[in-house]
């Protein structure tokens, strides 16, 4: 039998994908060669953040999504209830978020970084010292520099990733976990479906949706995808009283967002979570899929979260988790068409912020997928940008790829 | 030219032996351990001010003498340096070799003392904790592990209750029980889950099968002796399956079970009780292990050869982490691993000894599972309203229906929805139960085939550290960054 779409990884994109696609009534099939929302998305951070994008398509996509998450979550609550023996909850938190330079160096490229957001319509609120005390008093006064921003929220990734593919099942949907797509079905040029480690799965379409992976299995379907693994490591405090009430990052959180070193960058990003838990995020790094321990990283971290909160000096962190960020050299996701492969669509690339984008993305795949009238615009996410194309030439031929680039992190971390 | 550097982990009989057997093959051994005491689980011992031991441990411990030996040896050893208070908390794999993390002080105090260790081999002697199965009520004061019972009865002298009843499976109830009587409980009984027919499996069709054991027998021998003396019913095929009370424990009900621990309807009986101590098995310690790429079984020990080398270059493991075997076996495997990560001698006559005695308990971990093993049934004991994760708060229902809302057997994802093992005790606890009860595939950490769903042990931070602490860490040389 052939399925309308083969959905190629059950991360939080392709769990959107999935929902937005079926509910237009395609005959859709979800494939993860592990569980659902086990990769990526079970070990980053749930930030839906304005706040550290400069302006330009990736902000006016996540503008989007700001708008766009709370009518979800509503949808979803709605569908799947969310009383105790209902579905567990999101823990969307529309909490906004507050950024704080800490350095006499960083107080002016954040000033001007959020006057060039305000004038993309982003509400980044300027505000003194004692104003931002107040919202976080037990921040470090030391500051330089603060700005206000009203539109952040969180959300908890696994929980959100886990709603959607039970809306998608409930439209007709088939997840099936522990299926690992091997190889592709072609007719000439054409996709028609994928090779798996259960048998082919024949489809007239195919939504590659495999994060950080995506670039090992867009190679095993014989077309290059320059997407890589970037690295980044969370702490976990054990529960405290509620001490830190929004979202607070130091000012470099954005200079490293932007930036492709290689090198070990952190910035702070702290939170509490629903549980009483205090998140610290988090790294980048650039080491493939190397899911050693570094502990020099979980330091840098500390001290940068100490920095901002030094109450947390005492906190203890029970657990730390890391995962791969998927990102392409631009920096910009992928959504849409192949046009070297009829048959292909992809969905991914949304370094640190598909947990927010995802949900829109996968909308916007579908728009684009039934010729519908795209939210957004779809045209700096497409496939055939120049900043895609060239780096999918350096690629790695699909027999270069090493069995141990295919192995996703094997570590428990979660992201709450 | 220098000496190989050995450092073991862990000071109960496995690796006070690993130290001493590592020491006289010729290295420069550092051995940690996290309590303020050597011993491990086998040899706590209550600490005399002044650092000496009381007159009456040897009648609280068997090898006691044995115990003296090694603890004299690895004090005043010129090769070795003896650390205790010495928590690793964490080990990062280099390109070649481990670099342990150390935090040096009492457990809990404000800028303890880094310490960063890069040895030419490791031997990891890190010993388990035991497993207990959740039952109605077992969240109420006055319920303990019989691990906690035997530590607080062993240090302290002190009972954790009057009228105690102990129940889980297998043979360690015994020593519990016993070191229960000498503080002055009374053991109400001893309910062994394993029944008649499983027993006999395990350690043969006579009733004293158990004590024909091999080495264990005198020690077995001793503690049944002890319980009948005092008149201590011992009674197999039977379970604690809810605790009631109110703000702590004040009854019990005890029901039989089928061979697969299944409660068999109309055997309950209620006793009254201000303690309850139950013990399941042991899960190993196995972070470190985890951490180290170490392979670990299906049955989650670390794999080890006839060597006690793990899949892991550099490093080698003993005693509760590669099996279960007792106190005996750990001293055995704890002399090889220590003689071999020295690279001593093959021919060496007391490795020779060592590995005749480790070959004498090799089946006992085997005897102990087909006898005492968990088996199934035991989750119809379970109410919805039947806490799960202590830590989180969660219950039997809650995580039932997570797992059934989102149609998700993975481990990690329902951990994530539902919060169970996301506490403090990271799954220590309740990890397995969790599996079990969703149904969860739980497969070895080691064995990385892209299929595996989440690892249950590995747990970066084998223990929780202050960000103060994590905030001020020295530097290490560039050259052994990973
Ligand atoms: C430390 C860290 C912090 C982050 N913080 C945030 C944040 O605050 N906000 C935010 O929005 N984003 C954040 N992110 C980014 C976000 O987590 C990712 O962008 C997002 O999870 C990507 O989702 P995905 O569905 O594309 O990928 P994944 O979740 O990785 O899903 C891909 C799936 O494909 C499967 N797969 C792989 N190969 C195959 C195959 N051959 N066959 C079948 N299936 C396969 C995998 O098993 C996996 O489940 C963070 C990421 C990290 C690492
Ligand atoms: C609570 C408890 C009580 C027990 N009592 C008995 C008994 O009375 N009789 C009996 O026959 N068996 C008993 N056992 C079984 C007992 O564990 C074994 O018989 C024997 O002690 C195993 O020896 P070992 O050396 O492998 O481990 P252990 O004796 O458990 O020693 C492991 C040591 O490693 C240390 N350690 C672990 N991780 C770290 C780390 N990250 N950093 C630093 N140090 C670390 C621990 O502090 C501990 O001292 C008990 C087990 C437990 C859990």
């Amino acid at each position: 039998m052939t399925v309308d779409v083969v959905v190629v990884g059950a991360g939080i994109v392709g769990a959107a994908c999935a929902r937005a696609l079926a509910r237009r009534g395609l005959a859709v099939t979800v494939l993860d060669r592990r569980g659902a929302a086990s990769g990526t998305t079970a070990h980053g951070e749930g930030n839906l953040l304005v706040s550290d994008k400069e302006p330009g398509p990736e902000l006016v996509l996540a503008q989007h999504a700001a708008r766009r998450w709370p009518s979800l979550v509503a949808e979803l609550e709605d569908e799947l209830g969310s009383d105790r023996h209902g579905f567990p909850p999101l823990e969307y938190d529309p909490k906004g978020g507050l950024v704080a330079a800490t350095t006499a160096a960083g107080a002016q490229p954040l000033r001007d970084f959020a006057a060039r957001q305000r004038g993309a319509g982003v509400d980044a609120r300027e505000i003194d010292v004692a104003h931002a005390l107040e919202l976080e008093p037990a921040l470090n006064p030391a500051l330089t520099a603060a700005v206000w921003y009203p539109e952040d929220a969180q959300v908890q990734p696994v929980a959100a990733a886990e709603a959607l593919l039970a809306s998608a099942r409930r439209a007709g949907a088939t997840v099936r976990p522990g299926v690992e797509v091997v190889g592709a079905l072609r007719d000439g040029e054409r996709l028609v479906g994928v090779r798996t480690s259960d048998g082919d799965i024949p489809a007239a379409a195919v939504v590659l949706a495999a994060g950080p992976w995506s670039g090992v299995v867009a190679a095993r379907l014989g077309v290059g995808l320059p997407v890589r693994p970037r690295r980044g490591m969370v702490l976990v405090t054990t529960r405290m009283p509620h001490v830190v009430r929004h979202k607070v990052y130091d000012g470099d959180y954005v200079g490293a967002t932007q930036s492709g070193d290689a090198a070990l960058q952190t910035s702070s990003v702290v939170e509490s979570t629903a549980a009483g838990t205090v998140l610290i995020g988090s790294s980048r790094e650039q080491v493939g899929f190397d899911d050693r321990l570094r502990v020099a990283v979980l330091r840098e971290m500390a001290a940068r979260a100490v920095r901002l909160f030094p109450f947390l000096a005492d906190a203890s962190v029970m657990r730390t988790y890391l995962g791969f960020r998927p990102y392409v050299p631009d920096h910009l996701p992928i959504v849409g068409p192949d046009p070297r492969t009829p048959g292909l669509w992809v969905a991914t690339g949304h370094e640190g912020a598909g947990i927010g984008l995802g949900p829109v993305s996968g909308e916007l795949l579908a728009d684009l997928f039934t010729g519908a009238e795209p939210a957004t615009d779809p045209a700096p996410f497409r496939v055939d940008r120049p900043a895609v194309l060239d780096a999918a030439l350096d690629e790695p031929h699909p027999s270069e790829s090493t069995p141990s680039e295919n192995t996703p992190s094997e570590n428990t971390g979660e992201a709450s | 030219m220098s000496r190989r550097t050995v450092v073991v982990v862990g000071a109960g009989p496995a690796g006070l032996s690993a130290a001493r057997a590592a020491a006289r093959a010729g290295a420069d051994v550092t051995l940690l351990d996290a309590s303020d005491q050597v011993g491990g689980q086998f040899w706590r011992h209550r600490a005399l001010p002044g650092g000496g031991t009381a007159p009456d441990e040897p009648t609280f411990h068997h090898g006691w003498g044995t115990f003296t030996a090694l603890r004299d040896v690895v004090a005043t050893h010129p090769r070795v340096t003896l650390l205790t208070s010495a928590q690793v908390w964490a080990l990062e794999r280099l390109d070649a070799g481990v670099r342990l993390r150390v935090l040096v002080g009492p457990a809990d105090g404000a800028g303890r003392e880094h310490l960063t260790l890069t040895p030419d081999a490791l031997v990891l002697a890190t010993g388990a904790h035991d497993r207990t199965l959740p039952f109605p009520g077992w969240q109420l004061p006055g319920v303990t592990t019989a691990g906690a019972a035997q530590a607080l009865a062993k240090a302290e002298r002190v009972a954790v209750g009057d009228r105690v009843v102990v129940a889980g499976a297998g043979p360690f109830l015994l020593p519990v029980a016993s070191s229960l009587l000498r503080t002055g409980a009374r053991v109400l009984s001893v309910h062994e889950a394993a029944t008649p027919a499983s027993m006999a499996r395990g350690w043969g069709a006579r009733p004293a099968g158990l004590l024909g054991a091999a080495h264990k027998a005198g020690e077995l021998g001793g503690y049944v002796g002890t319980l009948a003396r005092h008149r201590v019913a011992y009674r197999l095929g039977e379970a604690v399956v809810a605790a009631r009370g109110d703000g702590r424990v004040e009854e019990v009900t005890v029901a039989r079970v089928d061979a697969r621990w299944s409660p068999v309807p109309g055997t309950e009986r209620t006793v009254a009780a201000d303690a309850v101590c139950v013990s399941h098995g042991f899960t190993p310690r196995l972070e470190l292990a985890v951490a180290a790429a170490c392979a670990i079984s299906p049955d989650r020990f670390v794999v080890v050869d006839d060597e006690q080398r793990t899949s892991a270059a550099g490093v080698w493991a003993a005693g509760e982490l590669t099996g279960i075997g007792g106190a005996e076996a750990a001293l055995a495997e704890g002399w090889v691993a220590g003689h071999h990560a020295a690279s001593g001698a093959p021919d060496d006559a007391g490795l020779a000894r060592a590995a005749r005695r480790r070959a004498r308990s090799a089946d006992f971990a085997r005897r102990l599972d087909a006898a005492h093993g968990i088996r199934g049934g035991w989750t119809s004991w379970l109410r919805d309203d039947t806490l799960v994760c202590r830590c989180e708060e969660v219950d039997a229902g809650t995580l039932r229906a997570a797992a059934c809302a989102t149609g998700s057997a993975d481990l990690r994802s329902v951990r994530l929805t539902s919060r169970a093992g996301l506490g403090p005790c990271q799954a220590r606890i309740c990890g397995r139960t969790v599996a079990e009860l969703v149904g969860a595939t739980e497969p070895a950490p080691g064995g990385d085939t892209g299929s595996a769903p989440a690892v249950p042990d590995r747990r970066p931070l084998v223990v929780p550290v202050r960000l103060g602490d994590l905030a001020t860490l020295p530097d290490v040389p560039a050259a052994d960054a990973p």
